[in-house]
């Protein structure tokens, strides 16, 4: 008896083990087409002169070697490299702000956490476009525009992507706040900590999971931002140098690719393909050091 | 309640995120995504009519024996009722299925690269110009001599490549010049007789705009630098310089610099334009005025623009007609109106010959067939074919005027603009930083964009 008990059950775990690849299936499929193939497809195509993706034929390394060798293409890093650290600063210390105020048990708290998280419903072309109106609304009472002055540029795109998203990562900070386990506070009361040593001592420790989260989104949002970046000043103004080549002064990487790419150059695409997996190894590996270091300073409860 | 709340908040942002990071990645990956995008969204939009035409087909008449079919992947938004109707026309006729897929405007070499690549590609689509040749020549049918060719009335609008293959036919052209309306003019005291040049056209702009509180009305519309209206100055007004800088021989290929010889002249009308507006020109950065409401609703009396604004503006302006650039240079009473096309027909030659066949056999009914050609043309404009319905847009009868009076036609060298779209953004940054303040230093920025920006271009296109 007792070894048939013991065979049916090795025999559930055998059928859970051959069925499960089944109902992994379809996951694994989508995954392998919609992420794996083209991720693939587009390492091999860095390496490729082509039009159509079909007819691409392979060059070697050339691509990347234009890839570093292209001024524009430089300048866009570190203008992204800047513009990410910024709003990485500025979006997590005001959401962090505005979520431990409506903690603090507010009337009416629920409503400001709706109305703050809205503007990340809307899309980031749509947003860059209001955005622009909204600039030159006032910057035109000065005679300017925001196409006019690259320092404009670089602060409405700030000003936007805070707008757009604070809300967002308010609430990921709130739900931290709101488990912060209520004896550890009560500990600290009862010692005598102020607010402010409750707040840097007990508090923001034990919500290092949501800053790793939340810092981890915002760098590679500000990375990868490309609608807002288009919509709002499509890289304008542009300084024209002697000889007459361009900086787009305020051109992100991600718009730089896509300007690359549907340039009329017959080696453009492959160029560009090249500096999308330049730029993939650039977000992948920034976030993960990112990560891993806010990590460490997570507290285990 | 209020954790279950918060916590189902961090589910949706949970879920939001990894969603986010799956988009991230795609972008990192592959950089085609854009493309494979812009189908996406044509696709649904479109296909609507296509399954339409298939089912008109099944019920009116059975496939035509030689089992080929048309794919028309349209360049012009502003036709696609029409074609969809003539689409129609021709299955419940024929048999023969035709679908025709509009490209949302501004972004056809987008979408004709990913449709190309697809297992059904488009048989009839568009090469409008020397780079599109360039870019498309391999998978165009040498057109010579074949059915459709021969009902052409002129090869004016034909393009070539560097072997003489006839790669694209023109299906129909435009004009583009300075939209007047001449009751304002005379409004204000004026005769249209007094522009004949330059020298006139300014002295009647600037006095309107001298006296527009007191007449009710301005001389120019505005001349918005955003997306939708910069390419009426970058690309269209940018062509007088061009087309002087040419002395009498047509360029044949985009040349690698230009000397901007003319820039003086191109400097005469723009500040004309700007300066005698109803918008002051440090606004025009981000756009947002409607210049050919201006004009439709009798704001302004001059508006810079083609001929495919006759449909929208004769029933404001019935008396509306169209006058040269005229910008300062000798002997510019005889100029005539910006003719030319970016709209020529390329037969995909990577389809199959049965396709290749209908939509020889397809095109040929569009030029030739009554009913087909009437709404063709009136959607069109005109159509440059023996047997096609005479055009009723009095913008291209204006430029058919100035002709027969032989005045000379200014082609369209503005086609050439090496690596185009890059060309005309950087144009646009240096004319935003002139409107602003329209200082000698400012202007020799323009020039540079112009000029210097020219080569810069052709040196990142072709090396």
């Amino acid at each position: 008896m007792k070894s048939k008990k013991k065979t049916a059950t090795n025999s559930l775990q055998k059928a859970t083990r051959r069925w499960g690849v089944l109902f992994m299936g379809p996951v694994l499929i989508a995954f392998f087409i919609g992420f794996i193939w083209p991720f693939i497809q587009g390492i091999w195509l860095s390496m490729c002169q082509f039009r159509l993706i079909s007819d691409a034929k392979f060059i070697g390394f050339d691509n990347y070697v234009k890839t570093f060798q292209d001024a524009s293409f430089r300048h866009a890093f570190w203008y992204t490299a800047m513009f990410a650290i910024v709003s990485l600063v500025i979006i997590n210390v005001l959401a962090f702000i505005v979520a431990y105020i409506l903690t603090l048990g507010i009337k009416g708290s629920n409503l400001y956490r709706t109305v703050f998280f809205m503007p990340n419903l809307i899309g980031g072309i749509v947003l860059g476009y209001i955005w622009s109106m909204i600039f030159d609304g006032i910057l035109g009472r000065y005679q300017t525009s925001i196409l006019l002055e690259s320092k404009y540029g670089f602060w409405g795109l700030i000003i936007l992507m805070c707008w757009q998203q604070i809300g967002y990562m308010m609430i990921i900070y709130v739900a931290g706040l709101q488990n912060v386990p209520g004896d550890i506070l009560e500990a600290a009361r009862i010692d005598g900590a102020t607010s402010m040593q409750t707040l840097f001592r007990v508090t923001i420790p034990n919500v290092m999971s949501s800053f790793t989260i939340c810092m981890f989104l915002s760098l590679t949002n500000g990375f990868k931002l490309f609608d807002q970046n288009l919509a709002l000043t499509g890289g304008q103004p542009f300084i024209i140098q002697p000889g007459g080549t361009t900086i787009k002064t305020t051109e992100m990487l991600a718009l730089n690719i896509y300007n690359t790419f549907y340039s009329s150059n017959t080696t453009s695409q492959g160029v560009a393909q090249a500096k999308a997996v330049v730029f993939f190894i650039l977000v992948a590996g920034l976030g993960l050091l990112q990560l891993s270091y806010t990590r460490k300073r997570e507290v285990q409860q | 309640m209020k954790k279950k709340i918060v916590s189902t908040m961090l589910c949706a942002a949970m879920i939001t995120t990894m969603l986010a990071g799956c988009g991230g990645s795609d972008n990192g990956g592959a950089a085609q995504t854009p493309a494979a995008d812009d189908s996406a969204t044509e696709a649904p939009a479109t296909e609507a009519p296509a399954a339409d035409n298939s089912a008109d087909a099944g019920e009116a008449a059975a496939p035509a024996a030689g089992g080929g079919s048309v794919y028309w992947l349209n360049f012009k938004p502003e036709s696609d009722e029409v074609l969809q109707g003539i689409a129609k026309d021709y299955t419940a006729k024929t048999g023969v299925e035709v679908k025709v897929v509009t490209v949302a405007s501004g972004t056809y070499s987008q979408t004709l690269l990913s449709e190309m690549d697809k297992s059904a590609p488009p048989t009839l689509f568009i090469i409008g110009n020397q780079a599109g040749v360039k870019d498309w020549k391999d998978y165009a049918l040498d057109l010579t001599d074949t059915a459709i060719a021969n009902e052409l009335n002129t090869d004016a609008y034909n393009l070539y490549d560097e072997t003489g293959k006839l790669v694209s036919i023109g299906y129909c052209y435009e004009c583009y010049g300075i939209i007047v309306n001449p009751d304002l003019i005379e409004k204000a005291g004026h005769t249209m007789d007094e522009i004949k040049n330059f020298d006139g056209l300014k002295a009647v702009a600037e006095d309107i705009h001298s006296r527009a509180g007191e007449l009710g009305f301005d001389a120019f519309s505005s001349s918005d630098m955003d997306g939708s209206s910069s390419w009426r100055f970058t690309g269209h007004m940018a062509n007088l310089e061009y087309y002087y800088e040419q002395e009498g021989t047509p360029w044949t290929e985009c040349p690698p610099t230009i000397t901007g010889k003319y820039m003086d002249n191109f400097k005469n009308l723009y500040d004309l334009c700007i300066n005698n507006s109803l918008t002051d020109p440090k606004e025009l950065a981000t756009g947002g005025h409607d210049a050919e409401n201006e004009f439709k609703t009798g704001q302004a009396a001059f508006f810079v623009n083609g001929s495919w604004e006759y449909e929208a503006v004769k029933g404001d302006v019935p008396n509306a007609t169209m006058i040269p650039y005229y910008c300062g240079v000798a002997g510019e009473e005889k100029a005539g109106l910006n003719c030319g096309t970016e709209n020529c027909w390329a037969i995909n030659s990577k389809a199959s010959a049965e396709d290749q066949q209908a939509t020889m056999d397809f095109m040929v009914w569009c030029v030739t067939d009554p009913d087909a050609s009437r709404k063709l043309v009136d959607t069109f404009g005109v159509m440059p074919y023996k047997s096609a319905a005479e055009s009723t847009n009095g913008f291209l009868a204006a430029a058919d005027k100035y002709t027969a009076d032989g005045c000379y036609v200014m082609n369209w060298a503005t086609n050439f603009q090496p690596n185009v779209d890059s060309y005309r953004a950087t144009l646009v940054s240096a004319l935003n930083q002139y409107n602003a303040d329209q200082s000698d230093a400012n202007w020799e920025i323009v020039r540079s964009a112009f000029v210097d920006g020219w080569a810069n271009e052709y040196n990142a296109v072709n090396n």
